[in-house]
C-alpha cells in the first residue's frame, strides 16, 4: 500500500479530477482495473453528486481495494459481504450514493447468495463487478467465471467445473438494471455508469477487466484492437425490458454482446420500507419515541 | 355431571405465601396462554410472578408445559416443586406427578387421566375438563376453550380476582369478535361454577401483595430485551429466524416502523450481521442477533467491527449446543463464543442479563456502551429467559429514553478517526471533512487516519487501543453487590439466567445457619476490577453455570475467572441437561464442592 497521498484541499461543492482521486492505486501496471477507475471518476465529474454524500464499498480483492483510490466516505469490507453492507448502508440513509466493487470471486462465488437477495429487494445502488475471470489477490486460483480448460494453480491441470455465466446469474438474480462493458471500452463504460447510477433500484454492470499477471489476453476475442469483437447491443432490437430477449443475449456465444441488457423500473425495497414507515406513523399520527413506549409498556400492564 | 370426586365437607382457607401450579399437556392445548392469563392477573395484583414452559422442538404438537410461580414476596425461581399440577392427559401425569410437592393437588382431566390408586401423597381431583367444555361452548366438538375451563377451576381453588381476570380476556380477545371473548367468559365461568368445593380440604388465598410501588409490566424475557433495545436508542436491525431470537426480530420488524426505523429480514446471519454492521456505519445504531448457530456465522463480520470500531448490538439468545444442539432447551455454552468468537485479537463487550427485568435493563446499556465505545456489544440470554414470564416495574421511561441521533457534524481538517490519544468516533458518510479528505473504514489494520498501514509499530498501538477502551469500561463499573454474607465460608458466583435459583439457594442456607453470599457477574467481559479482592474474603467460591465442565474440569465462566484471579479457591458446579437449575442441585452442588476443597 502505498503512502497516503500529499493532502490537497477541496471546496465543497464541485467535484474536480484531482479532488476524488486519493491514493495512487496499488494495481500492477497495466492491470485492467485502472481503467474503470478513470471511468468512474470522469462519471463523478460529469454527475457532479455532492462529494460527501458518495460512498464507496468493496469486499476484498484487487478489484475491492477500490475505495481507496477514491476520496470519499470508503469501506472496506470483508471478502463476499459487500453487497449486504451496501444494503445497510442504502437503507439506513436514502441521502447517500452508494456504490459497490468487486471482483468474480467476491461477487459470484462467496457473495454469490447475497447478489441473488439484493437483486430481489432491489436496493437501491450501483455495482461494479470487475470480472477478470481469475482470482487475482490470491495469485491465480480458479475463479467461478474462469472458463474450462484454464490452468491455474487450484487446477493445474486445467479448470473442469463450468464456469458461472454472468449475465444469466445478474438476470436471474432479479437486478432491475443489468449492464455489460470492458474496461478497454473508456466511453462505453461512462456510458454504461451513468445509466445505472441513473437507474433508481439495483443496478449492476459486469467489466470485463484484464489481469495481466494472471490471465493475460483473457478478453482478447472482445478487443478489436487485438482482432476481436467489441459487440455492442443494438437497442432498436433488444427490449431491454423484456427479460426473455435478455437471457437471449446471455445465452450468446462467448464474448457476447455488451451494453444493456436489462432495464426495468420497479418498488425499490428503500421505496417499500419508507411507504411502511409512513403508514405506521400515520396510524400512530406521528407519537414520539417517548409516547410510543409509553403505550407499549401500558399494554404489558 | 360427570366427575369422580370424592366428597367432603368444604374446608378451611389457607393463606400462601407462593403457589406453583404446573400446566402439562399438549402444545395445542394453549396452556401457555392460561400461563400467560396467570401471570399477568399477578403482575396486575402487584404480586411478583415467575414462568416457565417447554415448548416441544416439532411444530405439530406434542408434550409441552407451563409452570406459573406467583406470589406476595420475591419471586426468584419458577419453583422446585408444584403445589398444583393440572394434568390434561395420562403422559401429562406420568411424566410430572414427581415434580408435585406431597399433599400438592393433582387436578386432572378424568376422561384421559387415570391416577394411581395407591397414589395417596396428593388430593386427586378428576375433573372432566374437555366434555364440560363442549359442553358449556354449546356442543362444539371442538375442546378448544378447555384452558379457560382449566383457568376458572384454578380461580376458584385461588380465590383468583376474577374482575382483574375478566379485564384480561378483554384486552386479550377484546379486539377480536365478540364470540371469541363471549366464548372465553362462557368457558371460564363453567370452570369458575364447577362444585370443586366439595372435594378440596382447603382454598388457598395469597397473602395481600403490597400495591403501594410503581405499577407492574408483564412481559417475557425476548420482549423485555427487544423494549430495552427501543428505549435505548436502536432503530435499525438485521436478523436470521432461529428459536429462540426469532421473536426478537418479529417484534422489531413490527415495531420500528413507528419509530421511523426498519428491521431487515436477510438471507442468511452473514448477511443479517453486514447489513447490521452497514446501518452502523451509515451512522444508524444497529442491532443484529442469532443463537448459537448463527452467531458463528456472524463471526467474521464482528471482527470487522471491532477492528474499524463501528458499534453494534450483538443479542445471543442461547440455547443447547453445539451445532443444532438441544434446540428449544436452555444452556450457557456460548460465553466464550461472545468473548473470543472472531479470529485474531477481538476486543467486545460482552453483557449477561440475569432476569426478565434485567433483559430490558442490559439491552439499554449495551445501547449506551456501543456508542460510547464504539465497540460490538454483546447481550447473551437463553431458552429460559426468552420464553418466562416476570413482572417487575414499570421503568421510568422518562428518564430512560433515547432518541436517537445522526451525527453528520462537519469535522476539523486533519480528522483523525483513530486518534490514539481519543475514543474512536465515527463519522459516518454524508459527514463534510474540512480540506476534504475523506476517510475509509477499513478491516486492515490502519494508522490514526484510517489509512491502512503494515507497519508493525502501528499495529501494536491500534491494538492497544482496542484494548485499553474496553478495560476503561471496566473502570466505569461501579463495585460489585454481593447478597448475604460479605466474607466467610463460601460465595456462589453465577452469571445470566442462574441468577434467580442462585439467590433463592442463598436465602435458605443462609436461614440454615450458612455464611453464604451470592455475586451474579452481568459484565463478563470486561469483568470488574474488584472480583480478586472479593474473591479473597471467602473459603471458597463456587461458580455455577449451565454448561460443560470441559477437559480442565471447569465450566466456562469459572476458567476464566480461575485465569483472571489465578485463586485456586475458585470451584465449579456445572450441568447440561437442558433444563434450569433447581434449587436442590444448587444446594447439593455447592455443598459437594466446598467439601472437596
Ligand atoms: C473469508 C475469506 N476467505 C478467503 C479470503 C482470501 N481471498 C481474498 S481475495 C480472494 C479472491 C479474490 O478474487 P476476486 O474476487 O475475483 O478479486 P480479484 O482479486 O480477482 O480482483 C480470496 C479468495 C478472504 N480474504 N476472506
Ligand atoms: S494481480 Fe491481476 S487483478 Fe490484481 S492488480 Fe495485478 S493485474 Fe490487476
Ligand atoms: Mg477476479
Amino acid at each position: 500500500m502505498s503512502a497516503p497521498s500529499a493532502p490537497k484541499k477541496i471546496e465543497r461543492g464541485t467535484i474536480t479530477k484531482k479532488g476524488i482521486a486519493a491514493d495512487h492505486p496499488t494495481w500492477c501496471p497495466g492491470c485492467g482495473d485502472f481503467a474503470v477507475l478513470a471511468a468512474f471518476f470522469k462519471t463523478l465529474e460529469k454527475l457532479q453528486f455532492p462529494q460527501e454524500k458518495i460512498v464507496t464499498l468493496a469486499g476484498i480483492g484487487c478489484s475491492s481495494r477500490f475505495p481507496y483510490f477514491v476520496n470519499t466516505h470508503g469501506g472496506h469490507f470483508i471478502h463476499g459481504r459487500s453487497l449486504p453492507f451496501a444494503t445497510g448502508v442504502s437503507l439506513g440513509r436514502d441521502d447517500l450514493h452508494v456504490f459497490v466493487f468487486g471482483g468474480d470471486g467476491d461477487g459470484f462465488s462467496i457473495g454469490g447468495n447475497h447478489l441473488d437477495h439484493a437483486g430481489r429487494k432491489n436496493i437501491r445502488l450501483t455495482y461494479v463487478i470487475m470480472d477478470n475471470f481469475v482470482y487475482g489477490l490470491t495469485k491465480m486460483q480458479t475463479s467461478p467465471t474462469s472458463p474450462q480448460g484454464f490452468k491455474s494453480k487450484t487446477d493445474p491441470m486445467g479448470a473442469i467445473d463450468r464456469p458461472t455465466n454472468p449475465m444469466r446469474k445478474l438476470l436471474s438474480s432479479g437486478a432491475t438494471f443489468v449492464g455489460r462493458t470492458h474496461a478497454t471500452q473508456i466511453k462505453h463504460m461512462m456510458a454504461m455508469y451513468e445509466r445505472a447510477i441513473n437507474h433508481d433500484g439495483f443496478s449492476v454492470v459486469e467489466c470485463l477487466s484484464e489481469c495481466v499477471e494472471f490471465y493475460k489476453g483473457a478478453f482478447d476475442a472482445a478487443i478489436p484492437r487485438k482482432g476481436g469483437a467489441f459487440e455492442v447491443i443494438d437497442e432498436e432490437e433488444h427490449d431491454v425490458t423484456n427479460m426473455a430477449s435478455a437471457l437471449a443475449l446471455a445465452e450468446e456465444e462467448w464474448p457476447g454482446k455488451f451494453g444493456v441488457y436489462y432495464q426495468k423500473k420497479e418498488p425499490t425495497k428503500n421505496e417499500l420500507e419508507q411507504a411502511n414507515i409512513e403508514k405506521a406513523r400515520i396510524k400512530s399520527k406521528g407519537a414520539s419515541d417517548l409516547d410510543l413506549l409509553k403505550a407499549t409498556f401500558a399494554a404489558m400492564k | 355431571m360427570s366427575s369422580d370426586v370424592s366428597p367432603s365437607p368444604p374446608r378451611s382457607e389457607e393463606l400462601v405465601h407462593d403457589a406453583v401450579i404446573r400446566l402439562a399437556g399438549n402444545s395445542q392445548d394453549g396452556i401457555q396462554s392460561i400461563g400467560g392469563f396467570l401471570a399477568r392477573l399477578a403482575g396486575r395484583s402487584a404480586q411478583e410472578v415467575m414462568t416457565y414452559m417447554t415448548i416441544p422442538a416439532t411444530i405439530s404438537g406434542g408434550p409441552s408445559i407451563f409452570q406459573v410461580r406467583m406470589g406476595s414476596g420475591e419471586v426468584l425461581s419458577a419453583g422446585d416443586e408444584a403445589d398444583v399440577l393440572v394434568a390434561f392427559y395420562q403422559h401429562s401425569y406420568e411424566n410430572h406427578i414427581d415434580q408435585l410437592k406431597d399433599g400438592g393437588i393433582l387436578l386432572y382431566d378424568s376422561d384421559h387421566v387415570e391416577p394411581k390408586e395407591e397414589d395417596k401423597k396428593y388430593l386427586k381431583v378428576g375433573v372432566s375438563i374437555a366434555a364440560l367444555t363442549v359442553e358449556a361452548l354449546g356442543g362444539s366438538a371442538r375442546e378448544k376453550g378447555k384452558n379457560l375451563f382449566t383457568l376458572g377451576l384454578l380461580a376458584r381453588i385461588f380465590r383468583l380476582d376474577v374482575e382483574k381476570l375478566r379485564g384480561i380476556f378483554k384486552d386479550r380477545f377484546g379486539g377480536k369478535s365478540e364470540d371469541i371473548l363471549r366464548n372465553a367468559n362462557l368457558a371460564f365461568d363453567s370452570g369458575y361454577s364447577f362444585p370443586i368445593d366439595n372435594v378440596l380440604d382447603r382454598y388457598y388465598s395469597f397473602q395481600a401483595p403490597d400495591e403501594s410501588g410503581p405499577p407492574q409490566v408483564t412481559m417475557d424475557g425476548n420482549t423485555a430485551i427487544t423494549l430495552g433495545l427501543l428505549t435505548g436508542g436502536v432503530r435499525y436491525g438485521s436478523g436470521y429466524p432461529i428459536t429462540p431470537w426469532s421473536t426478537i426480530m418479529e417484534m422489531l420488524r413490527a415495531q420500528l416502523p413507528k419509530y421511523g426505523g426498519l428491521f431487515v429480514q436477510a438471507e442468511d446471519e452473514l448477511a443479517a450481521v453486514s447489513i447490521a454492521i452497514g446501518f452502523a456505519y451509515s451512522g444508524r445504531l444497529a442491532i443484529t442477533g442469532s443463537s448459537g448457530p448463527g452467531i458463528s456465522l456472524k463471526q467474521e463480520a464482528l471482527g470487522w467491527a471491532t477492528m474499524a470500531e463501528i458499534p453494534l448490538v450483538v443479542i445471543n439468545v442461547q440455547r443447547g449446543g453445539p451445532s443444532t444442539g438441544l434446540p428449544t432447551n436452555v444452556e450457557q455454552s456460548d460465553l466464550l463464543q461472545a468473548i473470543y468468537g472472531s479470529h485474531g485479537d477481538c476486543p467486545r463487550v460482552v453483557l449477561a442479563a440475569q432476569n426478565v427485568k434485567d433483559c430490558f435493563y442490559t439491552a439499554l446499556e449495551a445501547c449506551k456502551i456501543a456508542r460510547e465505545y464504539s465497540v460490538p456489544v454483546f447481550v447473551l440470554s437463553d431458552m429460559a429467559l426468552a420464553s418466562r414470564i416476570e413482572a417487575f416495574d414499570e421503568p421510568d421511561l422518562e428518564a430512560l429514553t433515547v432518541e436517537p441521533t445522526l451525527d453528520l457534524e462537519d469535522r476539523p481538517e486533519g480528522y483523525k478517526p483513530y486518534d490514539l490519544k481519543r475514543m474512536t468516533r465515527h463519522a459516518p458518510p454524508g459527514t463534510w471533512i474540512e480540506g476534504g479528505k475523506f476517510p475509509q473504514v477499513t478491516g486492515l489494520e490502519h494508522d490514526e487516519t484510517g489509512h491502512p498501514s503494515g507497519n508493525p509499530e502501528m499495529h501494536v498501538k491500534m491494538m492497544s487501543k482496542r484494548r485499553d477502551k474496553i478495560k476503561k469500561l471496566a473502570d466505569s463499573f461501579p463495585p460489585s453487590k454481593i447478597f448475604g454474607d460479605q466474607e466467610g465460608e463460601t460465595l456462589v458466583v453465577g452469571w445470566g439466567s442462574t441468577w434467580g435459583p442462585i439467590r433463592e439457594t442463598v436465602i435458605r442456607e443462609r436461614s440454615n445457619g450458612k455464611a453464604m453470599g451470592h455475586l451474579q457477574i452481568r459484565h463478563v467481559n470486561p469483568l470488574p476490577n474488584d472480583l480478586e479482592a472479593i474473591f479473597k474474603r471467602y473459603e471458597n467460591v463456587v461458580v455455577v453455570e449451565m454448561n460443560d465442565e470441559g477437559l480442565y474440569g471447569y465450566g466456562q465462566l469459572a476458567t476464566l475467572l480461575r485465569a483472571q484471579t489465578c485463586n485456586p479457591a475458585i470451584r465449579s458446579l456445572t450441568k447440561t441437561d437442558g433444563l434450569t437449575f433447581k434449587i436442590r442441585e444448587i444446594m447439593k452442588g455447592v455443598q459437594e464442592q466446598t467439601e472437596q476443597a
